[in-house]
């Protein structure tokens, strides 16, 4: 059985962890010694799109667990440092896989050891309702692809085995189009939905006064297109049809930067809008409008810091 | 001289009180808010903090008890000029009305309803704390000119100003007072916002360099757009930013868009960062950052809504 690791168990970390238990030696690195405690004791139970309790092993520190061949980093890009630190120095032959939004998390944990990488994103979804229990809500894909060390290969035999597990996910040659086509999404409607409060809903794409959101997000999606271009990526997907599409969808989904800032939690701007603007620097296209972003949520978090 | 203060939220009520100190100064106060009119009419307004002053100007909601005026101060919000205004333009049928309220546009909004307006910008802020108690935060200059399109005589612009001065509010008369006009929407469009979208105060925006690189662009543009105007300004904006900045000054001013934000009232944006690009497009200025601010604020009041 192949032995994963999953580092990092909030939402996306238990669906990771408790599905592929089914297929997998799975274990769990938890930053509280009781979620690990409980999670040992316990297993880790799925609602939702499937039902089951999976059992797996769990520990604070990677001294106290068996050398995995694969590693699944699914900790915050907030978190994403930390975490890498405490793996330096451990698994030197594992595959650590990111599936953080944004850009640059499998660059932010290479920094921390000569770790094979491969790169990801997820758009599944649940709700944690306890250490040990989480509801698998959007069973929508993880996408992979190779990055440092790796190969198409490589992002291929990870994706079967999580498709295996019950999980969706899909392997890419090259994931740059697909990421960048999300970051630049995220980047818009994460920024405008925390600032003004509004779900991603039809205001979205609005364009018919002057002041409509809409030609916000368009003008920010414009800036993220040059920076792709001028970045030699071409987009997978058009940012500003995945905005209509899913502003006509009907349910205004609540993006995790709004929620964040409703709980007063600190954002991940730094790794959606932040790589972007670095992204922009190093092609040198000017990006003004998404450093307003940048500001503006920097400043809201320092409000309740 | 009979003075009628049109809206006497915090600006208006500062008007109103310091007028009322004077002998020959009759004031009338026009506000909607019941609460705040009972108090003045029984206990007086009552301004303290950077001023303490008890007077006792009449206060109505009743705009037909308004005798005829010899001036009007409309201190109203900006979304709310023309509906008070249209209620009270009856007492200033041989008189002057002057703004002195946020924004650009009011000006042209009066002269829809009287004959003779005077372009009016104002510093001092305030709030009010409890019916018919102000307190006032913050001191500053008021300017009045003759509005261009439907001047008053500068007689009386020079009569009004001269009236509020000895009152305590140090106002200068001068022909054109954009300069002046401009110089406060743009430190306002350039700051208030930010204070609303982040929460934070004056200050604290002033400190945190990201933000503070912001509110230069935002007055950048606003520049442009005045200068394309042949505007100008009496002094920079930035120095005023960064006065205010000071401890002692009004670094923990909450702006009040911030203020409108927390009480999820409609805020004045229209009139500041939507002004500004209108008059940038009417004057080929492109105003992208002021765009985008507008967009965000009009989306926040949208989510009061859902």
């Amino acid at each position: 059985m192949t032995r994963v690791c999953v580092a990092g168990v909030g939402v996306i970390g238990s669906l990771f962890a408790a599905h592929l238990s089914r297929v997998a030696e799975v274990s769990t690195l938890t930053r509280r010694e009781e979620h690990a405690r409980v999670l040992r004791e316990q297993g880790l139970h799925v609602s939702g799109r499937a039902e089951f309790t999976g059992t797996l092993d769990a520990a604070t520190t990677p001294a106290d667990l068996p050398e995995p061949e694969l590693v699944i980093v699914a900790c915050k890009g907030t978190d994403l440092d930390s975490i890498a630190a405490r793996l330096q120095g451990f698994w030197p032959d594992a595959t650590l896989m990111t599936v953080q939004n944004g850009i640059g998390a499998d660059e932010v944990v290479g920094r921390y050891g000569d770790w094979k990488l491969l790169t990801a994103v997820t758009f599944m979804s649940g709700t944690r309702h306890a250490d040990t229990h989480v509801q698998y809500v959007l069973d929508t894909a993880t996408w992979i692809g190779p990055a440092r060390g790796t190969t198409p290969a490589d992002a291929q035999a990870a994706a079967a085995l999580i498709e295996s597990s019950g999980l969706r996910a899909e392997a890419f040659d090259d994931l740059r189009p697909a990421q960048w086509s999300k970051l630049i999404f995220n980047a818009t409607v994460n920024t405008v939905a925390a600032l003004t409060g509004l779900p991603h809903d039809p205001h979205f794409a609005a364009i018919v006064r002057p002041e409509d959101l809409g030609r916000l997000v368009r003008a920010l999606m414009d800036e993220g297109k040059a920076v792709a271009a001028a970045s030699g990526v071409t987009l997978r997907d058009d940012p500003w049809e995945m905005n209509v599409l899913a502003t006509q969808r009907g349910s205004a989904h609540y993006p995790s930067m709004l929620e964040d800032v409703d709980a007063k939690r600190r954002t991940e701007i730094d790794m959606i809008t932040g790589a972007l603007v670095r992204a922009a620097r190093q092609a040198g296209v000017p990006v003004p409008l998404h450093e307003t972003m940048f500001a503006l949520i920097k400043g809201k978090e320092a409000s309740w810091e | 001289m009979n003075v009628c203060v049109v809206g006497c939220g915090a600006v208006g009520s500062l008007f109103a009180a310091n007028l009322a100190t004077l002998d020959d100064v009759e004031v009338w106060a026009y506000d909607l808010a019941q609460a705040h009119v009972a108090a003045i009419n029984r206990d007086g307004l009552r301004l303290t903090g950077a001023g303490e002053v008890l007077s006792h100007p009449r206060a109505t909601s009743d705009a037909a008890e308004l005798p005829p005026c010899d001036f009007g101060i409309v201190a109203t919000k900006a979304m709310h000029t023309s509906a008070a205004i249209a209620a009270t333009a009856h007492a200033f049928a041989d008189g002057c009305v002057a703004t002195v309220q946020n924004g650009i546009g009011n000006e042209e909004v009066l002269a829809e309803h009287v004959e003779r307006v005077i372009r009016g910008t104002t510093f001092p802020a305030g709030k009010i704390t409890s019916p018919g108690v102000v307190q006032w935060d913050v001191k500053g200059d008021t300017t009045f000119g003759p509005f261009d399109a439907k001047p008053a005589p500068f007689d009386q612009v020079q009569l009004l100003a001269d009236a509020c001065t000895r009152a305590g509010m140090p106002t200068k008369a001068v022909e054109d007072a954009r300069g002046p006009q401009w110089r406060k929407v743009i430190f306002n469009a350039a700051t208030n916002p930010l204070g609303a979208l982040t929460g934070l105060t004056h200050g604290r925006v002033c400190e945190h360099p990201p933000l503070r690189a912001l509110v230069t662009k935002l007055v950048d543009e606003g520049k442009a757009v005045a200068a394309a105007q042949g505007i100008e300004l009496d002094s920079d904006p930035e120095e005023l930013i960064d006065f205010a900045a000071r401890p002692e000054v009004a670094y923990g001013h909450k702006a009040s868009m911030l203020q409108d934000v927390e009480a999820r009232r409609q805020t004045e944006v229209d009139y500041l960062n939507g002004g500004i690009v209108e008059f940038g497009k009417r004057f080929g200025v492109e105003t992208p950052e002021h765009a985008a601010i507008w967009a965000l604020i009009k989306g926040m009041e949208a989510s009061w809504t859902q």
